[in-house]
């Protein structure tokens, strides 16, 4: 869980490093994204920083996805160079990181990663920790591990249909075993069929990485609350 | 021309962007013909009689105007020494990628066609769907594009680092991937293949911005379509293609698969008198779809984009899936009979 930090305010939306950052991270420009970051931040704390600046940038492309005005590259380059930026800033292991509540991604029965590494990307440059179960992980092996590790909120990511299906097997067994453990879907199945998701028992769909950042940060303030 | 056109001519005279005696209909059945055997998708790809043999009564008992040999995409990723692993019900997919660092791309070796049993199956069953049909039923070859291949031979992440970071090994890359693209197109084509589909996902702006669409895939487009010795149509695989129109007119494609999310009307004029449309019916929701339901897609499908020729209604990814209900596949073959007769005197405007 993050500690509490008097913290100054940082950057808002509507601050010139908003767009700025935007601008760089679709250029795919990491030196000038570092540095907008550098200046942008000096007066706050990485916490900050993140929380003000460098997530709400990141959810504004996530965005600009879902509405067709950027591509798929962008968000992941973007989310890509955010991370190694954040890195720096707060180091993994580092206690302000966000431990809690227990996060863990996997892509079931798929070695198609895109999709996670975006989302870990982007989570982990949101400041939270997220263990990777990895790719073409089954069901039995899902469920086993996400018990075995007490996990929260759980990711799955899916690119074809029948594994979108499968998901279903996966929440309800591990529904049944942890009632309380939240389960978000996503993938290119769920996009084109919007009410797919609901067949599988999950609690929620992320559209995009952004929108799985938002979902993440509503169920991780419930839980720790 | 009276009375009712062959298959091959329906679809060719609909590329020649005139209209036939109804609009084409193109099921693409990869996996489904196991389901019509009674086999399971493991056994049904071990013999390329059994992918002939299902193409032919899929054909006959949904009335399509094509053939589709093609098994799954990562049959050429195989040949690149990648594995696939095989679903009960789904298809056929890529394993690990086969390379896992960049610098492999230098000794890359280009697999050949004739070494590869798994595109010597796919040759095989060309022939045999040739022997049966000759020139009345078209037969779609396929190819995975040498600018979208990489996403299964090495990563679609470590493949976008490459596209971004290291412009020589991704252009070393793409001259191996040309190479080999041409050679197991031209391949098909000489089976039996009547036309061949470029699948290019990547090049959707969905997928990367057009400016640097047309700084690579569309340059490696370009030098690969026109060597292809039969027409192409390029797909998306459901991917939107709405915004890069005119580049994929300029590189040698006939024809174009159109997503779900592109709005088919605004692609029609967009392609009219260039690139012949296929689209866009929905087949991840087509499952869930009921008979009235399937009715009115192709229904607005064909008032979309059926006026005129140069349209082909089919799916908006190049695949029927496993699930889907053969009530709705006979509900979308009644309707193009019932509403895709020319002419179309029911649409408006």
């Amino acid at each position: 869980m993050r500690p509490e930090i008097p913290d100054h305010p940082g950057p808002d939306a509507s601050s010139p490093q908003f767009s700025d950052l935007e601008e760089a991270l679709l250029a795919v420009d990491r030196m000038r994204a570092g540095r907008i970051i550098e200046a942008a931040c000096a007066a706050s704390s990485p916490v900050s920083c993140i929380e003000t600046l460098i997530v709400p940038v990141l959810e504004e492309i996530g965005e600009m996805w879902e509405q067709g005005q950027v591509a798929l590259s962008q968000v992941y380059m973007s989310g890509r160079i955010s991370e190694e930026i954040v890195a720096t800033m707060l180091p993994p292991g580092s206690p302000e990181r966000i431990t809690q509540p227990k996060i863990a991604i996997a892509v079931l029965e798929d070695h198609h990663t895109l999709g996670k590494r975006i989302l870990l990307a982007v989570l982990r440059a949101g400041g939270y920790e997220v263990t990777d179960y990895g790719s073409g992980v089954t069901v039995d092996s899902l469920v086993e591990r996400v018990l075995q590790d007490r996990v929260e909120i759980l990711l799955i990511s899916t690119l074809m249909l029948p594994a979108a299906l499968r998901a279903k097997e996966a929440v309800t067994r591990i529904k049944e075993a942890m009632p309380e453990a939240q389960v978000i879907v996503g993938g290119a199945p769920f996009r084109f069929d919007a009410d797919l998701w609901k067949e599988t028992g999950a609690d929620a769909v992320g559209r995009s990485a952004s929108d799985t950042l938002t979902i993440v940060r509503g169920m991780a303030g419930a839980v720790v609350s | 021309m009276t009375g009712e056109m062959t298959p091959a001519e329906r679809t060719a005279v609909t590329m020649e962007f005139e209209e036939p005696d109804r609009v084409p209909l193109f099921l693409l059945f990869t996996i489904y013909g196991a389901k019509e055997l009674g086999l399971s998708i493991r056994d049904y790809f071990s013999r390329p009689e059994y992918v002939a043999e299902g193409q032919m009564r899929l054909q006959k008992k949904f009335g399509g105007d094509c053939l589709n040999p093609f098994c799954y995409a990562a049959v050429e990723v195989e040949a690149w020494g990648g594995e696939v692993i095989f679903a009960e019900d789904g298809p056929p997919n890529a394993g690990l990628p086969p390379i896992r660092s960049p610098e492999e791309i230098e000794s890359l070796e280009v697999p050949l066609v004739e070494e590869s049993p798994g595109l010597l199956f796919g040759l095989r069953t060309i022939e045999l769907l040739k022997k049966q049909v000759g020139d009345d039923v078209p037969i779609m070859g396929s190819v995975v594009s040498p600018f979208s291949l990489p996403v299964m031979q090495l990563g679609f992440d470590a493949y976008l680092d490459l596209l971004y970071g290291e412009p020589d090994l991704f252009w070393t890359l793409m001259k191996k991937n040309e190479e080999f693209c041409v050679e197991w197109a031209n391949a098909q084509v000489e089976a039996g293949a009547t036309a061949v589909g470029y699948a290019d996902p990547l090049a959707s702006p969905d997928m990367i911005p057009p400016d640097l669409y047309r700084r690579t895939g569309f340059v490696v487009a370009r030098r690969t379509i026109p060597r292809i010795e039969a027409g192409v149509a390029t797909s998306l695989a459901s991917a939107r293609a709405l915004p890069i129109i005119d580049d994929l007119a300029g590189t040698g494609s006939v024809g174009v698969g159109v997503s779900a999310f592109d709005d088919l009307a605004t692609v029609k004029r967009q392609c009219a008198g260039r690139l012949t449309v296929l689209g866009n019916l929905n087949a991840i929701e087509m499952r869930r779809w009921t008979p009235a339901q399937a009715e009115a897609e192709v229904k607005r499908a064909i008032a979309a984009a059926g006026p005129g020729g140069g349209f082909v209604l089919s799916d908006n990814h190049g695949e029927i899936p496993w699930q889907v209900p053969e009530s709705v596949l006979m509900a979308i073959a009644a309707a193009v009979r019932k509403w895709g007769n020319y002419p179309l005197d029911w649409v408006s405007g």
